[in-house]
């Protein structure tokens, strides 16, 4: 057991080895000619806009949430999965239910739009076809705002 | 007391694992090249060497003469952090996978894995997903809109798809009872119906295609690169690196598909097993044995587990000229509405068929 995990550290320990010299190396071979133009931030050619940490969608987060919930949930099936067949139909059952509880909030999550990237596209398109209309026809009738 | 010899052996063992991994990334950079041109009638590099085959090392001089820049705005320290935190573990994660069976030598059993860990499987995901802070942090410290965008669909897609593959790899442990990555190898050389080789793929199909999909999501691969989309996002998190911290980014997502290969392999096709192969030689059932030399079996396995390896390796360049990228919304929702419920299916199937004695 142990010569395993220091075969691990081992192993660690070679692939650290490997960066240093090689950044160490690469330190002492290359030219160094810093300037500022050289050193600003790539933008497609142009100066910067702002800083690069902008605000983001609030997706990514809402991911992360859920994404925290299931693997809990696998973390609970990997030691069931390796006594599954010394202990038989109760541990199948068993888990059956366990599987059950967790898609009823997978339904729900589902159901409340939080898998789809884009929430209410539906909605989104109506919009948008409300806005081409009142583009397409100016003041034909006075009085009607959209 | 400590057994010299046998430290010796598994640091000699780990130095030149790791030079061949090295190795193999560089020639796959060429085998990259060398097949897409193949796959759009060009010629791809040929000049550097016979072939082209010197080219990888004429890369690896480049990068290391090229100019290192760091962008003004960045976070030093988390911008050299970055590609360390992404080679080291994409390195480390080939630890546990056995690339053969028991070599005997000299009175003294070596087995031809680094480390046969208890945990296996476990070590896996808990160091692949440690790559993850490497992209991120990278993304997050060049101060660069491109390099954040990328860092954040790659967190984004690597845990979405990390359930799918943790739900795929719990129905192979429910065949076959262990995390050691050796046994699951060992135990896939056992036969049904005493002659049918009991491989991943046979028992668990539909793990292994959810499997397979995740690795490529995993690994960053075309169809689901967005993360380096460079028709939207120019190079996604590396945008701002360049020389030897570039080449480190490069070389751990070309170590992650070797790793990711050699664990498709090892879970699904067998690992180093050869059909009917064991320790004496061929044992063909109703035929009889032929008799081989224990290190001749030995050399086998771990040529057939090199064969599979290359044979994935080359799938994923296959696949990277076969199919156009995913939007970033249908990457999710394959993710969460497809792979979540197939891996759940999955696991209820084969559940259902191991208490009915099927597999």
């Amino acid at each position: 057991m142990m010569i395993d995990f220091s075969s691990v550290f081992m192993f660690l320990a070679v692939g650290v080895i490997f960066v240093a010299v090689t950044m160490l190396l690469a330190r002492l071979i290359r030219p160094a000619d810093p300037n500022v133009v050289k050193m600003s931030n790539y933008e497609c050619g142009e100066d910067p806009i702002g800083s690069g940490w902008f605000t983001f969608n609030v997706r990514f987060y809402i991911i992360a949430l859920i994404f925290v919930i299931f693997d809990v949930e696998a973390v609970f099936l990997f030691p069931w999965a390796l006594v599954f067949k010394s202990i038989g139909w109760i541990a199948f059952w068993d888990m059956l239910v366990f599987i059950v509880i967790l898609l009823v909030g997978f339904a729900y999550v589902w159901n409340m739009g939080d898998l789809d990237w884009i929430k209410d596209l539906d909605n989104l398109k109506e919009n948008e076809e409300d806005t081409v209309i009142s583009g397409t026809m100016p003041n034909t009738t006075s009085g009607q705002v959209h | 007391m400590v057994d010299y010899i046998t430290v010796a052996i598994y640091t000699v063992m780990s130095v030149v694992v790791f030079v061949l991994i090295l190795t193999t990334v560089a020639f796959l950079t060429l085998a990259e090249r060398r097949i897409s041109a193949f796959m759009q009638d060009r010629l791809g590099p040929n000049r550097v060497g016979p072939w082209g085959l010197f080219q990888p090392v004429a890369d690896g001089i480049k990068f290391i003469m090229k100019e290192d820049i760091t962008p003004l705005e960045a976070n030093k320290l988390l911008y050299t952090l970055a590609p360390i935190l992404t080679i080291i573990p994409a390195m480390l994660t080939f630890a546990v996978v056995p690339f053969g069976h028991d070599l005997f030598l000299h009175g003294r059993v070596i087995n031809l894995q680094i480390a046969n860990l208890n945990v296996g499987i476990l070590y896996v995901f808990a160091i692949a997903s440690m790559g993850i802070f490497g992209i991120i942090i990278g993304g997050w410290a060049s101060n660069n809109k491109y390099s954040l965008l990328g860092g954040l669909r790659s967190a984004s897609q690597f845990i979405s798809y990390e359930i799918s593959m943790g739900l795929a790899v719990i129905g192979i442990l429910m065949v076959y009872g262990s995390l050691k990555l050796n046994d699951i190898a060992l135990y896939q050389g056992s036969l049904w119906f005493n002659t049918i080789p009991k491989w991943g793929i046979l028992v668990q199909p539909l793990g292994f295609i959810i499997f397979l999909v995740s690795v490529f999501a995993e690994t960053n691969r075309v169809p689901f690169d967005l993360p380096e989309a460079e028709s939207e996002l120019v190079g996604g998190y590396h945008t701002e690196y360049s020389s030897m911290k570039f080449a480190f980014f490069f070389m751990g997502e070309y170590a992650n598909m070797i790793t990711a290969s050699a664990l498709i392999a090892t879970l699904y096709f067998g690992g180093w097993q050869v059909p009917y192969l064991h320790n004496i030689g061929f044992i063909i059932p109703k035929f009889g044995i032929v008799h081989m030399q224990q290190w001749l079996v030995a050399i086998i396995e771990v040529l057939s587990f090199v064969i599979k390896v290359g044979f994935f390796l080359f799938f994923f360049l296959w696949v990277r000229w076969t199919l156009p990228r995913f939007r970033f919304d249908q990457l999710t929702a394959l993710g969460w509405k497809v792979l979540i419920p197939l891996g759940i299916l999955n696991i209820v199937i084969t559940g259902a068929l191991i208490m009915l004695r099927i597999i």
